[in-house]
């Protein structure tokens, strides 16, 4: 029986390093258990909001491991006792995830109204899904503004678009279902440049970091549905990146976060959730490198995507099929 | 005179606990009442809506490629958008399947079509609201049954009746407050009626028999309309044994006058000596019974008087003056010497006959029992309240009597042979109350019997 438990005992980090993360991170040390993070947001945004938490409370660690949005919402689903908080940029998987009794509530949080679902679900960013081009290879082409404008430049100029497009691929991204669910429920147009960007051969990607670093590398000439965030931040180092923001219907969606209900620290996930929160509204980009809230009487708030139930209405399992379809027909086509 | 009275409970407290106690369970049954109907028209609200979803979810139902699909539209869901994020869950059935949806979610099977069955169900502690519907698609294969059950938390729902229940409570407490206030009113306002009654009854002299003519409200009518039968019967009556008193003790006077004139005839004519004795002594007896006809006489015309009774100014010194006067030869026979110590000016309103009658009979008492060769003393003082005091150097009361001896024919025992009738003091007694004053009878710390009148 001994050996038995030695065995088990011998075996679980194995089970446990068996998922393959993207980033993984521990920040502090505590003789305690780690406070774990899974998160959809590049360690990079959040190392400076961890450390100031960190800094704030003794005897804390913070383990923050990345991976992508259908991935998050798989793996907590499975095991929700593993992870104390949760951020994601998929705001409908995080809102099911809420309404399916995964999160428990932080109470009395100054925080507005429209950026909180439940007590439970809390945005702290507003990022607006955006065109990105490189420059260089769009040379003497004149800039698109619109959605519009891009389905008349591939069309005129196919052969300098072709296999040089790249899109979310909806099936594997949460963040790309979110938008692209958003995108058509606001207008036929989506699906008209779905049609011409799968004529163009385009590429498809899991998320917006490797499509920014093929934008910059010069693969790719124009990246449709680029989280606006990520883009500005590279095109501030590398002056080939231009971050456009249609002007038809800019779609912005707001990162959120929640505390497990089945945490085991969940103490010290409150009071991370707390500080997050204080940090966005204090909206110092040194501790706080993501785009703060944007007020909900802006014109870009206007097509924030509201956290509100009906945000479950393409996660139904036939909904989902039918638009996958519908999508893979539009994109994929003879592949 | 309650002492004697049975009570039983209290009309004002009685009233006053009926009407809060039914302020009281109005307030309560306008509570239960407006909570319910609230509940229900709360409850109304949130199944209109989840019907509304499911419907929208349900219409969308279609058979392509022979497989039922549902492709409900973003408003089905966003409808139940509430202000407390209330929680949504839905699931799809075809027949027994789940098509999409939350599989714990339970439909009911035996819902007819185009028709909506809501109920109540918990899951993880939390209260769900649920709305089903059915519909029948038409396949090539026959028919296909679709079943769209919507839920939905009621955290809105109960923030939403609790703040109703604390309005209302609020409400059917200031209701309640403001019915008790209203009823302590109610209840002091009827019994002060009788509050009022019961004074004007109490204020009245002994003698004042008159019916009551003040307003009463009609509920106590009957009882004041005995009342005044009951005292004008007692009033009849009592005026009916003093006339026939009066009236007798005025036939008894005339023959005992020419009685005695026959006695005192016989005895200047008689000489045996015990005829002699038998003879005063039944002069004796003469003139105590007409003396004591004189002070019936007397004692009715008081109480004649004090029913109609005037109240001129009355000089006190000059009256007790000449009484003095006038008993001083009376006195001279026994060696009796009055001291007079009067107030120059002691007025009063008062009857001057009755007052006089009163005086004498005092005086009288006064020189008939101190003994022979002492003093008798009139005194008239101001403070504290005006009174006359008549007091001797005799024996005094003796202290049993001294409560008794104002009745009517009581007689001291210590009175030896003295005529007397024993109506003096009670004469004295009643025209001191008809002043609104009183007698009191002592005895003098120096020896001697003492009779004030106050007024």
């Amino acid at each position: 029986m001994r050996y038995i438990v030695l065995l088990i005992a011998l075996f679980f980090p194995v089970f446990g390093f068996s998922q393959e993360w993207e980033d993984q991170q521990t920040f502090g040390s505590s003789d305690q258990a780690p406070l774990r993070i899974l998160s959809s947001t590049d360690t990079s945004f959040f190392a400076p909001i961890i450390e100031d938490f960190i800094a704030s409370y003794s005897n804390i660690a913070v383990e923050y491991v990345v991976t992508g949005t259908a991935d998050i919402d798989r793996i907590f689903r499975a095991t929700p006792e593993q992870f104390d908080v949760v951020i994601s940029s998929a705001m409908d998987l995080q809102l099911k995830l809420t309404n399916d009794g995964f999160a428990v509530p932080v109470l009395d949080v100054e925080h507005p109204d429209w950026a909180q679902w439940g007590d439970s679900l809390f945005a702290f960013t507003s990022e607006p899904a955006a065109i990105v081009i490189n420059r260089h290879a769009l040379s003497d082409l004149p800039t698109p503004s619109s959605r519009q404008d891009l389905i008349e430049l591939m069309r005129k100029h196919p052969h300098r678009f072709q296999g040089r497009v790249g899109t979310y691929d909806v099936r594997q991204s949460g963040l790309g279902y979110l938008f692209a669910t958003q995108d058509a429920r606001a207008s036929e147009t989506y699906w008209r440049l779905m049609e011409v960007m799968g004529r163009m051969d385009a590429q498809l990607y899991c998320c917006s970091g490797q499509m920014i670093d093929d934008l910059r590398e010069g693969d790719l000439l124009l990246a449709y549905n680029v989280l606006g965030s990520y883009a500005r931040n590279q095109a501030e180092i590398s002056d080939e990146l231009m971050v456009i923001l249609p002007s038809d219907f800019p779609i912005t969606m707001m990162r959120t976060v929640l505390v497990s209900a089945n945490a085991t620290n969940p103490e010290h996930a409150e009071s991370f959730v707390r500080h997050l929160l204080a940090l966005q509204t204090a909206a110092d980009p040194l501790t706080f490198p993501l785009p703060p809230l944007s007020g909900f009487d802006d014109n870009i708030a206007q097509r924030t995507i509201n956290l509100n139930p009906a945000l479950m209405t393409y996660l139904d399992q036939m909904k989902r099929d039918a638009f996958i379809s519908e999508w893979e027909n539009a994109i994929v086509q003879d592949k | 005179m309650t002492a004697n009275v049975i009570v039983s409970g209290s009309l004002r407290n009685r009233l006053a606990l009926i009407l809060t106690g039914g302020a009281a369970l109005l307030a309560v049954v306008l509570f239960v009442a407006v909570r319910v109907l609230a509940t229900q028209v709360a409850q109304q609200g949130q199944d209109n809506i989840l019907n509304a979803s499911m419907s929208s979810v349900l219409d969308t139902a279609v058979i392509r490629d022979g497989r039922v699909t549902l492709d409900f539209p973003y408003s089905s869901l966003s409808m139940l958008n509430t202000q407390a994020d209330d929680r949504v869950f839905y699931a799809i059935y075809e027949d027994g399947t789940l098509l999409s949806g939350y599989d714990w979610l339970v439909v009911p099977r035996n819902v007819a079509p185009e028709s909506t069955a809501f109920e109540n169900t918990t899951f993880n502690g939390d209260q769900l609201r649920i709305a089903t519907g059915a519909r029948v698609l038409i396949g090539s294969d026959g028919p296909r049954n679709v079943f769209v059950s919507i839920a939905q938390t009621q955290d809105a729902l109960s923030s939403t009746l609790h703040a109703i229940s604390r309005n209302v409570a609020l409400l059917g407490l200031g209701f309640f407050l403001m019915s008790s206030a209203l009823a302590i009113w109610a209840a002091s306002t009827t019994s002060r009626q009788m509050h009022r009654l019961t004074t004007s009854v109490t204020r009245r002299g002994p003698q004042d028999l008159s019916p009551v003519t003040k307003p009463v409200p009609s509920e106590m009518a009957p009882l004041v309309a005995s009342l005044n039968t009951f005292m004008s019967r007692l009033d009849h009556t009592l005026t009916q044994s003093e006339d026939f008193i009066a009236e007798a003790a005025h036939r008894i006077r005339t023959p005992l006058a020419t009685v005695r004139s026959h006695a005192e005839a016989t005895l200047q004519r008689v000489d045996r000596e015990d005829n002699r004795k038998s003879l005063q002594a039944m002069v004796r007896a003469i003139d105590e019974s007409s003396r004591a006809a004189g002070q019936l006489l007397d004692h009715a015309m008081v109480t004649f008087r004090a029913e109609n009774l005037e109240m001129p100014r009355v000089d006190l010194t000059e009256l007790l003056q000449e009484l003095v006067v006038s008993m001083t030869p009376v006195a001279e026979m026994k060696d009796i010497t009055f001291t007079m110590k009067l107030d120059s000016s002691a007025t009063l309103h008062g009857d001057p006959i009755l007052l006089q009658n009163a005086m004498r009979n005092l005086i009288d008492n006064a020189v008939k029992y101190a003994p022979s060769e002492t003093g008798v003393c009139v005194e008239i003082s101001k403070s504290p309240t005006l009174s006359v005091s008549v007091y001797d150097d005799g024996q005094g009361f003796a202290p049993d009597e001294i409560e008794t001896l104002s009745g009517r024919f009581v007689r001291g025992k210590n009175m030896g042979n003295k005529v007397g009738s024993g109506l003096g003091l009670t004469i004295a007694q009643e025209v001191a109350v008809v002043h609104g004053g009183k007698m009191t009878l002592s005895n003098r710390p120096e020896g001697g019997a003492c009779v004030t009148l106050f007024f």
